[in-house]
């Protein structure tokens, strides 16, 4: 029996890797942008539906499909960036919330139209299935160890990238103070667009591995903005690995609920994000 | 260096200010003084390019600014310090200086480095450069905004009230600081209600009130210039 709850805990911490890939593309908005993008989630969504054209039209492995979006999703980031969001950023926290829901609506509906309703998902092969026996009742599959992985990864290349690059010196600049940042010499749209490219990035790398792992629809978005926006709460605003942290105790909370019952699954997740915002406000590990 | 043509800036019904004419020539220390909402801090937001003027020109060594962003400006050599300090509080002193001239100075890591290892010794926070810049006190912090806007090797400085806040021991250190930098044939535009670290350090002083200059000359002339007392110290004749 005690078998079965480390299995659903294990089983829990690798999907809070998933989770955590989706938050961190909203982390790094929240962080330097200071602002929450309520399109996040379905920006994950329409690059499922890209991998899921690639692969079907093309006949494309999922790899190479999630690989020929992260360049496009990168430049249609930073095109996003400078052409709509910036134009609403820092004159009041509401123009660019109501611009993002917009967004979000625009992209359900856009891909309703062109999709249709139904739930897909990407075959992803022999990945989907492959199981490492540990001990016992504990089973790990390959792909949810690969994505926990990739996000511990993930979450190490943009800790390095904003604290040991040039170009992460310049977006923690901008971040701090934009005026200031100006007056040395820092263009704040470029520097603001390029980081908004790298949130593509993740978003990018976070629809690969969801499209492979679970079912999506046009309206998965939002459910998918809800997990990576209390991961990014727990975790801490600005803190990359709270962020991870953070996916991890949603992960882990969802399995054990599900545990009791399959109803409590979600819930459960939502009942310990809120006991733990209510103790900590700040998050675990908060930055700013 | 710094022309101004009829100079404009407005909000909404608000005429800030109004047909400014002014010329700054290399190497002056210009104080600018006048009554709180005379149009000081605007001045130098136009100048700086972080407000965009209703109308006028500014020409800066001949070229017209109009259409260059604030970050440009920097690389073309004008810098400004902010009256209350704009650190990146999460870097160090150095991370702070090290960035201007990086990115404002468009000097090389290696040169930015030694830029910013020199500034931090003019202006005597050499001992500091490891500390977060959000730990400092204000005059260390005053010291900094100074260093930031010096690491991108500017050839104008804008001051915005620099000497504001502090006691006088502080502010007289602060002003050997400015000296020297004069000395080193800096163009110095400088705001500031401390009118004895201006008499010390300026060449000219000009008045600002109601959106445009209404006395310009040396310290002295202008301070016992009966208008100026009028509308500034408010001392009658």
């Amino acid at each position: 029996m005690t078998g079965v709850w480390v299995n659903q805990i294990v089983q829990g911490i690798l999907l809070g890797g998933l989770y955590a890939m989706f938050a961190l593309g909203l982390s790094l908005s929240a962080g330097v942008m200071r602002f929450i993008n309520i399109a996040h989630g379905d920006l994950i969504v329409l690059v499922c539906f890209l991998v899921l054209t690639l692969t079907t039209s093309l006949g494309l492995s999922p790899l190479v499909a999630a690989a020929i979006t992260l360049p496009v999703v990168f430049a249609g980031g930073y095109l996003l960036q400078r052409l709509l969001l910036q134009r609403v950023l820092g004159q009041h926290v509401l123009p660019v919330i109501l611009v993002t829901f917009g967004l979000s609506i625009i992209i359900q509906n856009a891909l309703q139209g062109t999709y249709g309703a139904d739930t897909r998902k990407v075959q992803g092969g022999v990945i989907e299935y492959a199981t490492i026996h540990v001990a016992g009742e504990i089973n790990v599959g390959v792909l949810p160890l690969v994505i926990f992985v990739s996000a511990i990864l993930m979450v190490w290349l943009l800790d390095r990238l904003l604290y040991r690059t040039r170009i992460g010196a310049r977006i923690r600049a901008v971040s701090d103070d934009v005026a200031a940042a100006n007056l040395i010499g820092l263009p704040s749209p470029h520097i603001f667009a390029l980081a908004m490219g790298f949130v593509g990035v993740t978003i990018a790398i976070s629809a690969g591995f969801m499209s492979v792992w679970t079912n999506f629809d046009p309206t998965s978005g939002p459910s998918r903005l809800l997990i990576a926006f209390e991961a990014v709460v727990l975790g801490g605003l600005g803190s990359l690995w709270g962020t991870l942290i953070g996916g991890i105790i949603l992960g882990v909370a969802q399995a054990v609920g599900g545990q009791f019952d399959a109803a409590w699954q979600v819930l459960a997740g939502h009942i310990v994000f809120l006991i733990i915002f209510a103790l900590r406000p700040q998050g675990l590990f908060p930055r700013y | 260096m710094l022309n101004l043509h009829a100079l404009s800036k407005s909000f909404g019904a608000l005429n800030v200010l109004s047909n400014l004419d002014l010329s700054v020539p290399q190497g002056e220390v210009l104080g600018i003084i006048g009554p709180n909402g005379a149009g000081k801090t605007t001045l130098f937001n136009l100048i700086a390019g972080v407000q965009t003027p209703s109308s006028g020109e500014i020409l800066f060594e001949g070229k017209d600014l109009s259409r260059t962003k604030v970050w440009d400006r920097c690389r073309l050599g004008i810098a400004r310090t902010y009256q209350v300090p704009k650190p990146f509080t999460n870097m160090s002193v150095f991370e702070n200086v090290l960035a201007a001239g990086l990115h404002g100075g468009g000097q090389k890591m290696r040169d930015a480095a030694e830029r910013a290892e020199e500034v931090l010794e003019t202006v005597e926070l050499a001992h500091r450069k490891n500390t977060p810049a959000g730990d400092l006190s204000l005059l260390d912090l005053k010291r900094l905004e100074l260093a930031k806007a010096l690491g991108s090797n500017p050839r104008m400085l804008l001051l915005d009230e620099i000497a504001g806040g502090l006691t006088d021991a502080e502010c007289d250190s602060l002003l050997q600081i400015i000296g020297g930098v004069r000395d080193r044939g800096t163009t110095i535009v400088w705001i500031e209600h401390v009118i004895h670290a201006l008499r010390r350090l300026a060449d000219r002083i000009a008045v600002l009130h109601g959106g445009n200059i209404i006395v310009s000359g040396s310290p002295d002339e202008v301070l016992q210039n009966a208008h100026v007392k009028q509308v500034y110290l408010g001392v009658e004749g």
